[in-house]
């Protein structure tokens, strides 16, 4: 069980690896959203200072979704989904390390790169380790949620823009306590509480959203 | 005598299909007169409101709306979980069925709130309100539901995909519902609580809980009609 998530994992990595360029768009995606808003409201910096937490969670969590229509499509395209689905290994296993890789390539790199647009907004330095806890946490569950619609809109035309419609409404908790806890570090008190939260959310849809994304894959290919 | 109902026998889609006609009749009639008397109570009997004025009447559409909307989503997603583990068909379109219905109904309960909170609070929206906020994210989550069956040609996977999704969405409607309520507590204080409203007449009751039992056959008469088109697309 153990080796077959290992194996999943190492695979999607490797896949991903000889595939830059997908992961650099949704990198790309992210960085151009959050280079936008000062674009569109205008230069003053303490009006950008405030809204920076939202636009670095609103960016990611764009840019999470962009990337989820790629989690299953092309193992469907090409049948290794169905020899996953009668393989040995339980798909529950199987789905949670396809969620796992898809975060180390697409989460990831967004808590790297989330201190360079903090950087952009001038946000004070002691937020960045606030900003990169809160992606950190928060980042895994944006992928367990969106992998159950992902697999729910498995090859369906128009995926994407469905995927957006099904998946954002399910994001909501998760930007709410992300920019909540910069927002109350920003004030000087301390983000544990959404930490906390967070931290909850992700045990919780760690355990309960492999199991729903197997019942979706089972639904999709039947 | 209610040992004598088979209820199992109404479980296939052929035998109840007149009965859903008969049940649709005769909730329309039941809804039309309770919706009568339920606006004649609002707009008639009940008192103007001392702060409000005249504007709190919307209320009796307002707040009916706003609870159907709540349970009919409930009861969307168990007629999707019953349908998932029993493999029943009629469960699966009495959720397809609801879904329009429980979207119009929210609809209804924000753009009444619009127009009531505009007098009263000044203003259309209020981005601070946690009711506000969760009431249009379960909007979302019904378009999302009927966008999703839409999308779907096979019925039989419409039906799982959607029952899947309908439960993802009750689990997290709590969520939602606490999270956006830190979120607004947070952010500002409470600026409009509708816990902490003054004691409301009893005529005002009356009229509300007549508009409620209206909406709730309406819902009953509704879901019934279009499960009965359902039957005739997918049996036929």
């Amino acid at each position: 069980m153990i080796a077959a998530a290992r194996c999943i994992v190492a695979r999607d990595l490797l896949l991903a690896l000889r595939r830059r360029s997908d992961v650099a768009t949704a990198l790309l995606f992210f960085v151009i959203v959050a280079s936008l808003f000062p674009l569109g409201i205008g230069a003053e910096p303490n009006l950008l200072r405030s809204i920076a937490p939202g636009v670095i969670w609103v960016a990611a969590l764009l840019s999470s979704m962009l990337s989820l229509s790629r989690l299953f499509a092309a193992d469907h395209a090409d049948g290794t989904l169905e020899q996953m689905l009668l393989g040995a290994a339980p798909l529950g296993v199987v789905a949670a390390a396809k969620v796992l890789a898809h975060w180390l390539v697409s989460g990831l790199p967004l808590v790297a790169i989330a201190p360079l647009i903090a950087l952009q907004y001038d946000l004070p330095a002691p937020l960045y380790g606030t900003l990169a806890l809160s992606l950190l946490l928060g980042t895994p569950v944006l992928s367990l949620i969106g992998a159950i619609g992902a697999a729910l809109t498995l090859g369906l035309r128009g995926g994407g823009v469905l995927l957006s419609l099904l998946v954002l409404p399910l994001y909501v908790p998760v930007l709410i306590l992300g920019a909540g806890s910069l927002d109350m570090a920003a004030a000087g008190l301390a983000p544990q509480g959404q930490f906390l939260l967070l931290g909850a959310l992700l045990v919780v849809s760690a355990a309960f959203a492999p199991w729903g994304i197997a019942a979706a894959l089972r639904i999709s290919t039947e | 005598m209610s040992a004598t109902i088979k209820w199992y026998w109404f479980a296939s889609p052929q035998t109840f299909y007149p009965l859903a006609g008969t049940l649709a009749r005769g909730c329309a009639v039941a809804a039309a007169l309770l919706a009568a008397a339920g606006l004649y109570v609002g707009f008639f009997v009940a008192p103007t409101d001392a702060q409000q004025g005249e504007a709190y009447r919307i209320i009796f559409i307002h707040v009916p709306a706003a609870w159907m909307s709540m349970f009919l989503y409930v009861l969307m997603a168990g007629w999707a979980a019953v349908g998932l583990a029993f493999n029943t068909r009629l469960s699966a379109m009495m959720a397809s069925a609801l879904a329009p219905t429980g979207a119009m109904f929210t609809f209804v309960a924000l753009w009444t709130g619009a127009l009531w909170g505009r007098p009263t609070w000044g203003a259309y929206w209020v981005w601070g309100d946690a009711r506000l906020m969760s009431e249009l994210i379960l909007l979302f989550l019904y378009l999302g539901f009927i966008a999703l069956q839409a999308a779907i040609d096979d019925p039989r996977r419409a039906d799982r995909a959607g029952a899947l999704l309908a439960i993802v969405g009750v689990v997290n409607v709590p969520i939602i519902y606490y999270s956006v309520q830190w979120w607004s507590t947070l952010h500002q204080g409470a600026s409009v609580s509708l816990t902490s409203a003054p004691r409301m007449a009893q005529t005002m009751l009356i009229g509300m809980i007549l508009m409620a039992l209206a909406f709730w056959l309406y819902s009953i008469a509704v879901s019934m009609l279009r499960v009965r088109c359902i039957i005739k697309e997918r049996e036929a």
